[in-house]
């Protein structure tokens, strides 16, 4: 599909266990119906086939990644804006390692949630950066639905690195991407989650990870198990398809993966839970907590770990389980996949444009 | 305006609180004189099978804007205290309430307390003796129950109603929707709907105990509702209103977190969008106010959360009510109750009903006639109206107050 990719021809795709390109396009309607949208804001749009491909065409660049050249000049020309309304360190890199890789040229914007509280601040924010003419702009925002919001102002590419409470579909399809890595070094042919059960436990209610991972999970064929105090348990989100529990224990009995979030204090408005201590009491990933899920479960983290609160540090850095710092990798590969197939048409890809 | 000449309106269809009739109307001197036909001098208008009904009241609205009131057939307006400054002074609603003249009547709501703050009462004696028609605690609950047993007790003295907002702000917080599986998808800060029955249990207890008249504004879940209807069973004196929007809509319409759905309070669930409609039905509501609450883009293009809560109501209420008659509801003259009778009695206006001595506030309406809700071409000051591309029916034709022409 990258018949313009300079790596693809250096560097040969024999050792690739996955054979991205040939697979994906074998796999996947021509062109850009594989992934007919102009945005990628939230899973619950996606269709099952569309999270695939997208995974799929991750697969090359885990595998350049991985190499000591680590760059492509696929998006040479193009400027992507990061727009952060609010702080972010792992996901702001995570972006901007995408772009560069690509070779697109990146420019982060920090901008203090407080100054686009006032009026119409955002839209006119949007307004300002879809003047400089972007080729994508990447957008984080406090508030639930705002990168849809900005998507309607724009004219290029919006991907959405986290809206409130709402959603993360980056970090989904990355999380989505490690277990299947994760799996597959097992020697469990996945290619999706048919079969697993998936216990997702932690401040769920101010979660978009959660909210994200239960869609693409379940679109991949995972059961998902949600837990968390009563206090911080969404109301009817069994109604997403999903089982919930306030004792972790049960949550954990047979799971295969357990997903840890951490307590985010900082959209809590009053108290939620007694103390971290006691939170860890009820709610971390302990050794022995551990036993209960299935033999080999692996543990996941979206990040950042308060270690001692929802996990235990033996458990965040036990090889053998835990694929956190996988998934970090993971990230960049599936930034610039989804850099690369929202940019298609922009840079006239055959089928795309 | 002084009405000049007497009009008599001929040939129309007349609402009135016994059923509706054909008939005629004359108004003299601003007052209804009666049913006979035109008399010699009468100045005649022909209303051609049209519904002859009273101009709406709309009990509870958070601007003056009188060209959205008069496309909407609403004559009297009763203005919430939640203006800038509040209204919680005599000489400011003193000013208020005459600044609808001569085409509006603009009936203020005396703010309870002093700028809406729910600690200490406002000078609401001398409120009311600057023009003021009831007494609102604004959008806003009073948290504190102390406080809110002394305003009733001193509302019952001075018989006021007391316009109440019924939502428990303790578990509200900052929530903009209701919880359910659909804030749940969009990651809203959310409260459960019991927030509001709290707060109707406990002010239907304080009115039960100082003997106060208390109208719950909007009265929007099916708990509540029950609690309500339990309330007048055993003659307490309470009422309850609601806008369109709560029997039209559920929380689905925030789903693409469109701003034009975020009210307050919130959208609920279909469950309590039925009971609001059997609510209505059965008589447990009384009152339906359009809310008209117009905010331009400044406060509503902006994230689901961030964004003001409100719709512009006032042309959509009259044609949003007859579609609960078209749906077997409710009939025509309970209608006009709840637009026009049962306000103006809360609001102790001599108006709202064709009656004989009434004032001579008149709508002619053509109740079938069909148009298109457009936010983009809206008589209010802004169109952010949740009913937006929708097809309705019914609309003003002609509307007097006082027995001039409007």
């Amino acid at each position: 599909m990258h018949l313009t990719d300079p790596w693809a021809s250096t560097k040969g795709m024999a050792s690739m266990t996955s054979a991205a390109n040939p697979r994906t396009a074998s796999r996947y309607p021509a062109g850009a119906r594989a992934f007919p949208h102009r945005d990628l804001l939230a899973i619950s749009r996606l269709e099952r086939h569309e999270i695939l491909f997208l995974l799929d065409e991750a697969e090359q660049w885990v595998e350049l990644n991985r190499g000591a050249a680590k760059r492509t000049d696929l998006l040479t020309g193009l400027t992507v804006i990061n727009a952060f309304f609010e702080n972010s360190t792992r996901t702001l890199l995570s972006f901007e390692i995408a772009g560069k890789r690509l070779g697109a040229d990146v420019v982060n914007m920090h901008a203090a949630q407080s100054s686009v509280k006032k009026g119409e601040t955002l839209i006119d924010t949007a307004i300002t950066l879809n003047a400089m003419r972007p080729d994508a702009i990447v957008i984080r925002h406090g508030s639930s639905g705002a990168t849809a919001l900005i998507a309607d102002k724009v004219d290029c590419p919006v991907l959405n690195a986290g809206d409130g409470q709402h959603e993360h579909p980056t970090q989904a399809l990355l999380d989505a991407l490690a277990l299947r890595h994760a799996l597959r070094a097992r020697g469990q042919a996945a290619d999706d989650f048919t079969g697993l059960t998936v216990t997702i436990c932690g401040d769920v209610l101010h979660s978009r990870v959660a909210r994200s991972n239960i869609l693409c999970l379940q679109a991949l064929g995972a059961s998902v198990r949600v837990c968390a105090p009563p206090s911080l348990l969404p109301s009817h989100v069994e109604a997403m398809g999903v089982t919930a529990f306030t004792d972790f224990d049960q949550a954990l009995e047979g799971a295969d993966v357990a997903m840890m979030l951490r307590l985010q204090t900082e959209r809590m408005n009053g108290q939620f839970v007694p103390s971290a201590r006691e939170y860890h009491h009820l709610y971390g990933l302990t050794r022995k907590r551990l036993a209960r899920a299935a033999p080999d479960a692996l543990v996941m983290h979206p990040g950042p770990m308060n270690r001692g609160v929802e996990i235990d540090s033996e458990v965040a850095d036990a090889l053998d389980r835990s694929i956190i710092t996988g998934q970090v990798e993971m990230g960049v590969a599936i930034r610039m996949a989804c850099l690369d197939v929202l940019t298609r048409r922009r840079r006239g890809v055959e089928g795309w444009a | 305006m002084k009405q000049q000449r007497s009009l008599a309106i001929v040939g129309g269809r007349l609402v009135t609180p016994e059923g509706v009739r054909e008939g005629s109307l004359r108004l003299v001197d601003g007052r209804i004189a009666g049913f006979g036909g035109a008399q010699p001098g009468d100045e005649v208008v022909d209303a051609k099978g049209l519904l002859v009904a009273p101009g709406l009241v709309d009990l509870g609205v958070f601007a003056v804007d009188k060209p959205a009131f008069r496309f909407g057939g609403i004559t009297r307006a009763a203005l919430m205290p939640d203006q800038n400054p509040p209204l919680d002074y005599a000489a400011r609603v003193n000013f208020i309430a005459k600044s609808g003249k001569p085409d509006l009547w603009v009936h203020p709501l005396a703010a309870a307390t002093v700028g809406l703050e729910g600690k200490e009462l406002a000078e609401i004696a001398l409120m009311r003796d600057a023009g003021a028609r009831a007494i609102a605690t604004g959008r806003r609950w009073i948290a504190d129950s102390g406080v809110m047993l002394r305003l009733l007790q001193y509302a019952a003295m001075l018989d006021l109603v007391v316009v109440t907002h019924a939502e428990d702000a303790g578990l509200t917080g900052n929530a903009v929707a209701t919880a359910g599986d659909v804030a749940t998808r969009l990651g809203l800060p959310s409260a459960p709907a019991e927030a509001e029955v709290l707060a109707v249990a406990r002010d239907i207890a304080l009115a039960e105990m100082s003997g106060a008249r208390v109208h719950f504004r909007q009265v929007t879940t099916r708990a509540a509702l029950a609690l309500v209807r339990a309330a007048k069973a055993r003659s307490v004196r309470v009422t309850a209103g609601v806008t369109p929007a709560h029997f039209m809509l559920s929380d689905l319409a925030t789903m693409d977190f469109r701003t034009f759905a975020r009210l307050s309070p919130p959208l609920r669930c279909e469950d309590d969008r039925l009971a609001v409609r059997e609510a209505l039905a059965d008589g447990t509501i009384d009152v339906i106010a359009s809310g008209h609450d117009p905010r331009g883009p400044e406060d509503k293009r902006l994230p689901f959360a961030d964004a003001a809560p409100g719709m512009a109501g006032a042309e959509t209420l009259l044609a949003m009510t007859l579609t609960l008659r078209r749906d077997g509801v409710i009939d025509l003259p309970r209608a006009f109750d709840l637009l026009a009778a049962n306000p103006a009695r809360l609001l102790s206006v001599d108006a709202g009903a064709l009656r004989e001595g009434a004032e001579a506030d008149i709508a002619l309406i053509d109740p079938g006639r069909p148009w298109v809700v457009d936010s983009r071409e809206m008589a209010a000051t802004a169109g952010n109206t949740p009913f937006d591309r929708q097809p309705t029916q019914g609309r003003v034709v002609a509307l007097y107050k006082g027995g001039v022409a409007l």
